[in-house]
């Protein structure tokens, strides 16, 4: 199990460095992408502040309050879409038979997967979500404690966690259904999306949904509001905003297991 | 057989080739209404703290957000159609091929990309509108005039959306790389025709500009004529004379293009 991992890492760090090379081989090219990732994420923020020049809470949230949820929500979410934001492509690859190819070599086909395009040009999204942050940390009001200074990486850092469970277990899903990466960007993008605007706004049978069903409230929802100081909407315990490490890792193990059945469900197209 | 039968049997052949992927059709339903549902309560915040903000009230600004999933596919805002093709073919050289038919080149891709829309906005539009009707009070009109004033405006909406990301395709002939201008009319798209936010909240000039763009054609226009908040009248008047700028510009620069085309052999 152990040398599977490391097997796994090592090839995916090997494949994507290839793909890093490769897009170095055009630097400009990199640069003008990477700023479009940039823009491209930063129009979002942009609709945001224009909701903000008509209003001055939204939610009973101020700008500032948004800004951390939604920073916490952008960096986590370019995180994983840097890892294995590839991972949409496996049905393309399905359909089309290429699947086959990395079947063949040894090495693990997650790793092959997850690292097929690295895409450098993803840090324009990391890059926009930390300056939304870095405007939220700097202009909050919050008196600081350890536990909320150290809230924030470790918001970050298992927030990826969990929604790279959610790109490996929409991937498993297409296996089933093979052109149906649509499905995927719901929970992705859309969880994303979602997560930039404060709990308070949604109804409770969402926020019930997406705390205990699929937890992406763990991304930032939880941990962010005690940064905040505010109650989360939903009667949960206060500990649970210090949980998002193991619900990354409980969403890794599960989506792990789900794309191995995935996997094993594979029949080939022969094509 | 006659040209009107020939781009009517090429619009077919669009709407065929989009209705075999059934799947992803219902896929992107799917994303279209679960992103409807997040707009639709970030609106209901936002129209919550300032009622009639744009001239908007409560009902019309959810109606507003069903309208933009609705139109997503339709007018190609934040995904591609035709032109990643078109562009290929550029790039490949195929273009030659398609520019000895005794057919139009633009006239052809206009009639397929149409056979596009009306399949993506019986596929991808009716579906998510339904959803928002049921769990949201919308601003819909009772009898079936402005329905179909509304579809006028969808249909000139989509020579506009055509229009414009012709012009972005042909630019392939001079960068034969179309990634760059296609994100950036990608982007502008998105933001101009009114999908992060109905243009008439935008404040002061930036709202004014906004509105006189071609972009607000796709999404504002159909809208608001949905919405009895402006004259259809005007607002075709409008559509039509950016459809007929656009498509004029393309077809001005497909015959700059065309007589610069170097066919490499192999």
């Amino acid at each position: 199990m152990y040398s599977r991992v490391r097997d796994g890492l090592r090839a995916y760090r090997m494949i994507a460095a290839m793909w890093i090379r490769s897009t170095m081989a055009y630097r400009a090219s990199f640069a003008m992408t990477t700023f479009g990732n940039f823009a491209a994420t930063s129009f979002d923020f942009v609709a945001i502040l224009l909701m903000f020049s008509q209003v001055d809470e939204l939610g009973g949230y101020t700008l500032p309050e948004i800004a951390l949820l939604y920073g916490t929500s952008g960096v986590a979410f370019g995180l994983a879409d840097l890892m294995i934001g590839s991972m949409d492509r496996l049905g393309r690859r399905v359909r089309d038979g290429t699947l086959d190819t990395l079947l063949v070599r040894p090495v693990p086909v997650l790793a092959q997967v997850a690292a097929d395009k690295f895409a450098l040009r993803r840090l324009g999204r990391i890059t926009q979500g930390l300056f939304v942050l870095g405007y939220a940390l700097t202009t909050l009001d919050i008196v600081w404690t350890p536990a909320k200074v150290l809230m924030i990486p470790l918001m970050v850092c298992s927030g990826g966690l969990i929604f790279a469970a959610v790109f490996v277990a929409g991937a498993a899903f297409q296996f089933v259904a093979q052109d149906a990466s649509e499905v995927q960007n719901a929970f992705t993008y859309g969880g994303a999306t979602l997560l930039q605007y404060p709990p308070a706004l949604f109804a409770k049978d969402l926020l019930r949904g997406v705390t205990f069903v699929l937890p992406l409230a763990f991304v930032n929802w939880v941990p962010g509001l005690y940064v905040l100081g505010r109650p989360y909407p939903l009667d949960l315990p206060t500990w649970l905003a210090f949980a998002p490490p193991l619900v990354g890792v409980a969403c890794c193990a599960l989506a792990g297991l789900a794309w191995r059945a995935g996997l094993r469900s594979y029949r080939s197209t022969g094509s | 057989m006659g040209t009107g039968r020939l781009y009517a049997a090429v619009a077919a052949g669009g709407f065929r080739r989009y209705a075999t992927y059934r799947v992803a059709t219902a896929a992107g339903v799917f994303t279209n209404t679960v992103f409807g549902f997040i707009l639709a309560y970030t609106y209901l915040a936002l129209w919550h703290e300032k009622p009639h903000l744009g001239g908007y009230d409560q009902a019309q600004a959810l109606t507003y957000v069903w309208v933009g999933q609705a139109m997503f596919a339709v007018m190609v805002l934040g995904s591609v159609g035709f032109e990643e093709e078109l562009i290929e073919r550029i790039r490949t050289g195929d273009i030659a091929v398609d520019l000895y038919r005794p057919v139009d080149l633009q006239m052809w891709w206009l009639a397929a990309d149409m056979g596009r829309a009306l399949f993506q906005l019986l596929g991808r539009g009716v579906v998510p509108m339904v959803c928002g009707a049921l769990f949201f009070d919308l601003a819909l009109p009772s009898g079936p005039l402005p329905w179909l004033a509304c579809l006028v405006a969808v249909v000139l909406g989509a020579v506009v959306s055509f229009a414009i990301r012709y012009i972005v395709a042909l630019w392939a002939f001079w960068l034969l790389d179309g990634a760059g201008a296609m994100q950036i009319t990608w982007l502008t798209g998105v933001f101009f025709s009114g999908m992060l936010l109905p243009l008439n909240v935008f404040p002061g000039a930036l709202g004014d500009l906004a509105r006189l763009l071609p972009w607000s054609a796709l999404l504002q226009a159909p809208a608001d004529v949905l919405l009895g908040e402006a004259d259809p009248w005007g607002t075709y008047a409008f559509q039509l004379a950016w459809a007929a700028a656009l498509l004029a510009v393309g077809r001005l620069i497909q015959s700059a293009a065309t007589r610069k085309v170097v066919v490499q052999g192999g």
